[in-house]
């Protein structure tokens, strides 16, 4: 079976690596990421504002014409998946958003797309279990810290990604690839994500206190499904290393290029180069290269 | 009638001072245990402070419609013997056999002959500020205490009354259709003899003439809780409107003033009076439902709301009728042309915060009656430093006291809710039992 | 430091205007502080949350406006998800974001001419994206 896919811009750019690891990942595991035709960008920010429905206008599109194509529409993207999911939401519950939204993008969408994230249909569609047995090169001896960010799990009402305190899923799908999943509490906080604009010191300090719960929890290495937490978590680590002298990085993957790795796909295909923190030494020591 | 004795000679008949909630509740659980009950009360009818509120929280329901089928249950009951407008004299005697005097006052009416027809009343040249009405309503000099007060049998305030003091009217003596008009009436005194006491005299506010910073009860439009029940009951002297004491004004911005005198150790009272968080939620809550456009403000320290649904009544408060809490202490209120100005603060921003209001409501503090003292003297029971009837045993034993045989209910031991002093009461009432039937 | 309230300022136009913009119930608000404290970036800011909603609530629009509060919320949303009350915190900091950007100045939060060499180059489209969304009229 293959899913209708949005990218996202920053999978087309910033993060295509991300995406190319996802893709190659699907064709092993058995299905193609059909990518979805005149696609935009999502707005990248689920508007709050409840009295404004431009910012509504691209993500109901996105949906409306991924509807032309398929029921179900997958992405990697958190912050597109977010956006995509809680605008299909409010699709489905408020008739009168619905109907000025339709008129104004001259479509007639009415709310009836699955919009999933790809770890769900990792998880519900292929299976944790299933996926071990797919795995050929188990990732033993990696403590890796699975970072979930905000995007995924709220609202959690809207979400219902899994539970909003305590998520297990993402450290599943991590135990599943062979790796040693380690917890620590600022796995759902927030990496300061736009904040990288507004405030860019703000968000370096975000960032640099989740790197250090992971640490502090021995993790070797943290995973994201998000190209904004990635950004914050990965790129500022430079910046981090220049205000904390004694901060010694981490790699930050993207879960798709772990899952590739433990698929067995051949690394230069995994885009570590786009990764900030070189990851190769660590992938070295664990014998897994 | 034939009073019920253990061959020991144990009386097994009961005592209730006091006619509020507390005491009716006591005498109804007695009364239907089989045991005669004389139930004294000071006032000329039943019911108490419960007779004074316009609605009860958390419900919002008549506190009328609620209290009446219990004050007339006490009035009909074939084992209660109903005493009002009387006073104990002196109490003898243990537990099993007590003497209690009592003085029954004047009414200057023959409750014999009257049939409670009111026509006196309606007649009744003499009006003044009545007590019960807490100053924002008058009365007249020959009264009862509601149209269902039980007994429905006036008295004659002869402090008010033009025969009284002018020597002449006698209005209600002509009119009274069968002659019951007694002004040469003086106190009788009965004895009872009794086995077991339950003393439930209530409580009372704190005088807001006691607060001088917020203007020594001089400015009409600041008032007492219990005025605002008052001001806010069908049967009050507005009718239920909610208008201001001095012009009959309809308030637009209503200041509630929580912890007056309560929680105070250095000037008034240490103890948290229990009730004033929940009764000016529930006064903002009814000022609101009458005066849609106004606002009211509710400073407070804490929102102290224990009971079932009293929480989500105070944040229903809040969220759905805009009340603004102000968690903050008001330090002096002043009139200001025809407004008061009120000096608080919002301890949350940390700013000072003057309003400019059309009324003030003062949650005066809850304390004892005066004469509670007295009367715990001739029971010989102990009072605490504020007056309060000292409780055997402050966990254990919450409605004994140190004799055998005197028990205590309702807000005569502290502050209590309607629900609490109920309960409290029907407390009292069972270890009454308890002791009758080990005799 | 002193508030003179009166039934026109508490509610008004202001506060009217964020709660109309937010969806949110101000009056709601008791003031428990969890939304300060769990706020990730509330180590920075000048008043938590919790305040700018009592100087919204109170109609206080210049103290509301002249904290650096509701542009270093992130929209993260664990303030929203633990609201005892259920109120959208993030939403009433956007709303207050609004007001500003949407005032006929139009004065953005960031100036995108001041931003350093090569500074949106390294920036994910995400984020300059959701940026520009927060922070410009």
């Amino acid at each position: 079976m293959d899913y209708l896919y949005f990218p996202g811009c920053t999978l087309y750019t910033k993060a295509k690596n991300f995406d190319q690891t996802a893709r190659n990942c699907s064709r092993l595991l058995g299905f193609e990421l059909k990518e979805m035709k005149n696609w935009t960008c999502c707005g990248a920010a689920f508007p709050l504002a409840t009295d404004n429905l431009m910012a509504l206008l691209p993500p109901s599109r996105i949906l409306a014409t991924a509807r032309e194509e398929g029921t179900v529409l997958t992405t990697l993207c958190a912050v597109c998946f977010n956006v995509i999911k809680r605008t299909n939401r409010l699709i489905q519950e408020d008739g009168e958003k619905r109907d000025k939204i339709n008129n104004f993008i001259e479509k007639n969408y009415q709310g009836d797309l699955q919009v999933l994230h790809y770890l769900e249909i990792l998880k519900k569609e292929i299976g944790f279990y299933q996926l071990k047995e797919k795995v050929r090169k188990p990732l033993e001896g990696l403590k890796a810290a699975a970072y979930y960010g905000c995007m995924l799990l709220r609202p959690f009402e809207e979400m219902r990604f899994d539970d909003k305190e305590n998520p297990k899923l993402f450290e599943e799908f991590l135990e599943a690839l062979g790796t040693q999943a380690v917890e620590f509490p600022y796995k759902i906080e927030c990496c300061g994500s736009f904040q990288s604009v507004g405030s860019p010191d703000v968000a370096t300090e975000c960032a640099y206190k989740i790197l250090g719960s992971a640490i502090k929890n021995g993790a070797e290495a943290m995973v994201s499904t998000c190209p904004m937490c990635t950004f914050n978590i990965d790129h500022k680590q430079a910046d981090i290393k220049q205000k904390y002298l004694d901060f010694k990085p981490i790699p930050v993957f993207y879960f798709t290029q772990l899952l590739g790795m433990a698929m067995g796909l051949d690394p230069q295909a995994l885009g570590f180069d786009q990764n900030a923190v070189d990851p190769m030494p660590l992938l070295k020591e664990k014998g897994f290269l | 009638m034939e009073v019920n004795k253990s061959h020991n000679g144990f009386i097994k008949k009961a005592m209730v001072i006091g006619g509020g909630i507390a005491g009716i509740s006591a005498s109804i659980d007695l009364g239907n245990a089989g045991y005669e009950v004389v139930l004294v009360e000071k006032l000329p009818s039943i019911g108490g402070r419960m007779l004074q509120l316009s609605e009860t929280f958390p419900t919002l329901d008549c506190a009328q419609c609620t209290l009446t089928p219990k004050t007339v249950e006490t009035g009909q009951h074939p084992k209660i013997k109903l005493l009002t407008y009387s006073e104990i004299e002196y109490v003898e005697g243990k537990a099993g056999d007590f003497t209690v005097k009592i003085r029954r006052k004047a009414a200057y009416v023959d409750w014999e002959k009257c049939t409670g027809c009111g026509l006196c009343q309606q007649k009744c040249p003499s009006k003044n500020p009545s007590e019960f009405e807490r100053g924002v309503g008058l009365g007249k000099a020959i009264y009862t205490l509601s149209p269902q007060a039980v007994p429905n049998k006036p008295v004659i305030n002869p402090n008010h009354c033009r025969y009284f003091l002018e020597g002449k009217c006698k209005v209600c003596e002509k009119i009274c259709p069968v002659k019951a008009i007694d002004y040469e009436q003086q106190d009788r005194f009965v004895e009872e003899r009794v086995g077991a006491i339950i003393t439930a005299v209530g409580f009372d506010l704190i005088p807001k003439e006691s607060f001088g910073e917020y203007g020594y009860g001089g400015i009409p439009d600041v008032i007492d809780g219990l005025a605002f029940e008052r001001l806010n009951s069908a049967s009050g002297p507005t009718t239920g409107e909610i208008r201001r004491p001095s012009d009959g004004k309809i308030p637009r911005e209503v200041v509630f003033i929580q912890c007056t005198g309560s929680r105070d150790p250095e000037r008034y009272m240490p103890y948290c009076s229990r009730v004033c968080c929940m009764y000016t939620g529930k006064h903002a809550r009814l000022y609101k439902h009458k005066v849609h456009d106004g606002q009211a403000y509710i400073f407070y320290m804490d929102i102290r709301s224990t009971g079932k649904g009293y929480e989500e009544f105070i944040q229903q408060g809040m969220e759905e009728e805009g009340i603004l809490y102000l968690r903050g202490r008001v330090s002096r209120i002043f009139r200001d042309g025809d407004k008061i100005l009120v000096w608080g603060v919002d301890t949350l921003t940390g700013k000072k915060v003057e309003i400019s209001a059309d009324m003030v409501v003062l949650a005066t503090a809850i304390v004892p009656h005066k004469e509670t003292k007295d009367l715990a003297t001739k029971l010989g029971i102990k009072t605490d430093e504020y007056g309060f009837l000292t409780e055997a045993q402050r966990k254990l034993k919450p409605v004994e006291t140190e004799i055998e045989g005197i028990y205590i209910a309702g807000c005569a031991q502290g502050p209590k809710d309607i629900a609490d002093a109920v309960a409290h009461a029907n407390a009292a009432a069972s270890k009454v039992q308890g002791l009758f039937s080990r005799h | 430091m002193k508030i003179e309230l009166t039934r026109q300022k508490v509610h008004n136009e202001f506060t009217k205007k964020v709660e109309l913009i937010s969806g949110q119930n101000l009056f709601a608000c008791y003031q428990c502080g969890n939304c300060t404290a769990g706020c990730p970036v509330s180590f920075a800011m000048d008043v938590g949350p919790h305040e700018v909603i009592r100087y919204t609530l109170l109609g206080l629009e210049e103290e509301a406006l002249g904290v650096n509060t509701f542009w270093l919320c992130a929209s993260c949303l664990q303030c929203t998800s633990r609201c005892p009350k259920g109120i959208d915190i993030a939403r009433v900091m956007d709303a207050l974001r609004m007001v500003v950007l949407r005032k006929k100045e139009r004065r953005d939060h960031i100036q995108i001419p001041e931003f350093p060499e090569g500074f949106l180059e390294r920036l994910p489209q995400i984020a300059f994206i959701s940026g520009f969304r927060k922070f410009l009229s």
